[in-house]
């Protein structure tokens, strides 16, 4: 079987490229250069997709392959070359088909000329150029002279009406290679005289190299070197193992830095106090605490959860080879723009001396695409202290280790009811680490040093009510933080429905119709509630030890409700036996991937709803492997059933989108069958003990 | 010098016996399909076969498997065409990013060679080793059904 997926090779000439994403081969291969990093989301085959349509090629003969890092791959709206943010298909949809429309366009006219008729009497079909008298050419056949045309300015896009590959449930083209173990990951790569290094990062975050022996490292057979970087100390083997032994044997002091007292503990204490005060103001309708004071019932409750590793199932990887003029680097990153400049910037050379190899990633959910660009720059710095080209290996407990978590939040939510238990004011205090505080996109900041990252989906809070109020405390701590699928709607997602569920039954009324009614001018949200409250059967009989629970959320352009339907066993265990989970992502290209991202979605939301939470001792995080930061296992998946809304909208996301509802679906459900309400993740047996 | 039968092939291989399997696979037989996931035989991404049982090659040092007859990933079909567990991954879609599916997949056939119809509670059992931060774990069983369908018809075993 060919490989239908390449590993990009930056700097290939490409004579029978038709413009910058689509190469024809001789042999009628089309070769799409996708500029997305591949993480599971499915980008190899959507995009794909979206040029195929316009391209009228034939599916059978597409072949992918990672676009090099240029500035004609950067992302239309960021401005660099990342995947992120459920953009991918939302940000190409435009783009790529009018890409694969004008390579029709160059195919047809380099036809025409060849027979010489007007481009009008042609028209293109699977593969070929077809004149109206009959004659035929491949694209293969046409490709040479039609990368020699000039593009067209201005070529018309389908009709959606016309769609034959948009829109369709396609098979992924990477599965083949995923299911033989040919598909190459960042951890697979080799290259001639590599060597693999570990590093001895501090056990303290912000933490330093105080001195160091590498002498009984160096004594483990296999260690070849032992160097320090910015991080720690790299020990560097002719292969993992030796590498990882020797680095067991390092002897490293440490200066733990300021942080060394750093426990979950006293942030708790730290992030209550303050969500009691006034933070700075993300949103102010109404008239603020004077209608809530003036309410005939208020509703008041604290939440929390806690730091969250990505736990990719690849653990953290990058082969670097360093020489004089060049620096070429292979790695799963969904964020070359920022790791070519870091590269460069450690390596002393220019960004385009960098060349990177984006490779099958193992997972993201965000984690590969470091502001930092942490795993790339400790790479070369180890390549450089070295020599050598060296491919840098987290274990996972590097991995959990390791920072960059998904910051730890505190939220204090208030709510007033009128007489009629109308709600007429919502307030809520949102305490955590900006993610974009100190890093290179800190101009993102919005006014008052707000990071809309950390108040997206409190601060625009859907729900029809006169009088709310979202303010923001940012506290400033060592702790590495960094966006974690669905970044902050993944607890915002949590905390406004779990609270809002809280109000309706305050209120005396449904939760589903509670929320349908506050939503009555929000036709997309009311829409996706309504479809899943029905496919859930939401208000039909349940056995007596089983209970549902509804939510919606909106982000990332798109709109899902779930309902989930639970028990919970004497023990405390909560089980979660079904969720029906309702999306309108607008128009939509692959429907399969759709749902594949929600079930995605709701289980890595489950993980961190039921396990999930990175805590800190002694400035250690107190986790280090599967064993104690546990994750959804496949004795626990609920059957889930996805309904996608027809929608003729614009694009939304889909790879986030499926994760903030799902936390507080089941907090919700738990309510309802136990009276008991969960206000902090991860949910605790104890807490639902029976007696 | 550790003599090893990988995918019926033997293999010597210049490693101290307490290293484990999984890396000697990896690096000194560079069949990379097997993949490292935690070190502690807790996610299942390095599965293997040993002598026919699904074995976790982290924490399996390779001294141990001197002798014995290893089937990874590579070696799964046997050479006319995918396993049916392997089909039916195709046919269901089932990997996201695919790093564990090498795994999942190995579990998987060991699974329905000892058990041939599954249901969704020996699946559960079998393959609740397996992790998968993708979530695709509601596919993984229907491709199990699937592929337990085309076996029992006849298809490749």
């Amino acid at each position: 079987m060919n490989q239908r997926i390449q590993a990009g090779n930056p700097g290939a000439a490409r004579p029978r490229a038709l413009n910058a994403f689509v190469e024809i081969g001789a042999d009628e291969t089309v070769t799409i250069l996708v500029n997305k990093s591949e993480m599971g989301q499915g980008v190899y085959t959507s995009l794909p997709m979206l040029v195929a349509e316009e391209l009228e090629c034939e599916w059978s003969k597409i072949r992918v392959e990672s676009a090099p890092v240029e500035a004609v791959y950067n992302h239309t709206a960021f401005g660099i070359q990342m995947t992120g943010g459920s953009t991918s298909v939302s940000s190409e949809w435009e783009r790529l088909r009018k890409l694969g429309a004008a390579a029709r366009e160059m195919l047809i006219g380099a036809a025409a000329a060849i027979w010489e008729v007007d481009n009008s009497s042609c028209r293109a079909e699977n593969g070929k150029v077809i004149h109206r008298s009959g004659k035929t050419f491949t694209y293969g056949e046409l490709a040479a002279k039609a990368a020699a045309l000039p593009p067209p300015q201005e070529v018309p896009l389908k009709d959606a009406s016309a769609f034959k590959i948009i829109g369709k449930p396609m098979l992924r083209l990477d599965t083949p290679e995923k299911v033989n173990g040919r598909a190459v990951f960042g951890l697979d790569a080799k290259i001639e005289g590599m060597l693999t290094a570990v590093v001895a990062r501090s056990p303290v975050f912000g933490g330093k190299v105080k001195s160091f022996s590498a002498s009984k490292a160096k004594a483990v057979p296999g260690v070849k070197e032992v160097v320090q970087v910015e991080s720690g100390v790299a020990v560097l083997g002719a292969d993992f193992w030796s590498a990882n032994l020797g680095r067991r044997a390092l002897e490293v002091v440490w200066d733990e830095g300021p942080h060394a007292g750093l426990s979950t503990a006293g942030m708790r204490e730290d992030y209550a106090r303050l969500a009691r005060t006034p933070g700075a103001l993300a949103r102010k309708e109404g008239d603020g605490e004077a209608t809530l004071a003036k309410a005939a019932q208020k509703i008041e409750a604290e939440y929390e959860v806690p730091y969250l590793a990505h736990a990719m199932m690849e653990p953290l990887n990058c082969l670097v080879d360093l020489r004089d003029h060049s620096c070429e680097i292979w790695t799963g990153t969904q964020f070359q723009t920022v790791d070519q400049a870091a590269a460069a910037r450690v390596a002393g050379l220019k960004p385009e001396e960098v060349k990177i190899h984006t490779l099958f990633l193992g997972g993201g959910f965000g984690r590969r695409a470091n502001p930092h660009a942490d795993f790339v720059t400790e790479a070369v710095q180890v390549a450089k202290a070295a020599k050598k080209p060296v491919k840098v290996v987290w274990t996972r407990e590097d991995d959990i280790k390791g920072g960059y978590y998904r910051p730890m939040w505190y939220d204090r939510i208030r709510a007033g009811l009128d007489e009629k238990k109308n709600l007429i004011a919502w307030q809520h205090t949102v305490v955590g680490q900006s993610i974009l505080k100190g890093s290179p996109f800190e101009k993102g900041l919005a006014h008052d040093g707000i990071d809309i990252t950390s108040v997206e989906g409190a601060e625009d809070l859907p729900y029809e009510i006169p009088s709310i109020l979202v303010d923001l405390h940012s506290p400033v701590l060592k702790v590495p933080v960094q966006w974690w699928r669905s970044v902050g709607h993944s607890h915002t997602g949590f905390v406004v429905e779990s609270f809002m569920d809280e109000v309706a039954h305050a209120a005396g009324k449904d939760p589903f119709e509670f929320r349908r009614d506050l939503l009555a001018k929000h036709l997309r949200h009311k829409g996706v509630l309504e479809l899943a409250a029905q496919k859930a059967g939401w208000g039909k009989p349940l056995p007596p030890d089983r209970a549902r629970g509804i939510a919606i959320h909106e982000s990332f352009g798109s709109f899902v409700a779930q309902v989930a339907e639970v028990s919970v066993n004497p023990a405390g265990k909560v089980r979660v036996h079904r969720v029906v989970c309702a999306i309108d992502c607008g128009r939509f290209v692959n429907p399969d991937m759709i749902a594949a991202q929600m079930e995605g979605g709701i289980v890595y939301g489950l993980s961190a709803a039921l396990y999930g939470a990175i805590t800190f001792k002694n400035g250690r995080v107190e986790q280090r492997n599967f064993n104690d930061y546990p994750v959804l296992r496949i004795n626990e998946m609920p059957m889930v059933e996805v309904h996608i809304m027809q929608s003729q909208e614009e694009p939304g996301g889909v790879g986030e989108p499926g994760v903030p509802p799902i936390a507080a679906a089941v907090a919700n459900a738990v309510f309802a069958l136990t009276g008991k309400r969960i206000r902090r993740l991860p949910i605790r047996a104890e807490e639902l003990k029976k007696g | 010098m550790i003599s090893l039968e990988i995918n019926g092939k033997k293999y010597d291989a210049d490693v101290p016996p307490d290293v484990p399997l999984l890396w000697v696979i990896r690096e000194h037989l560079k069949l990379t399909g097997t993949k490292f996931g935690c070190g502690i035989g807790m996610c299942g991404a390095c599965t293997v076969h040993v002598d026919g049982q699904a074995q976790r090659s982290c924490i399996l040092p390779v001294g141990d498997a001197r002798g014995q007859k290893i089937t990874t990933i590579e070696g799964l079909s046997d050479g006319n065409g995918l396993h049916p567990v392997q089909q039916a991954w195709i046919a269901d879609d089932v990997p996201q990013c695919g790093y564990c599916h090498s795994g999942q997949i190995m579990a998987a056939a060991a699974l329905l060679a000892k058990n041939p119809r599954p249901s969704d509670a020996d699946i559960d059992r079998a393959m609740t080793g397996n992790i998968c931060r993708c979530g695709t774990y509601q596919r993984i069983r229907r491709a199990i059904h699937r592929a337990a369908e085309t076996m029992a018809k006849g298809g490749q075993k």
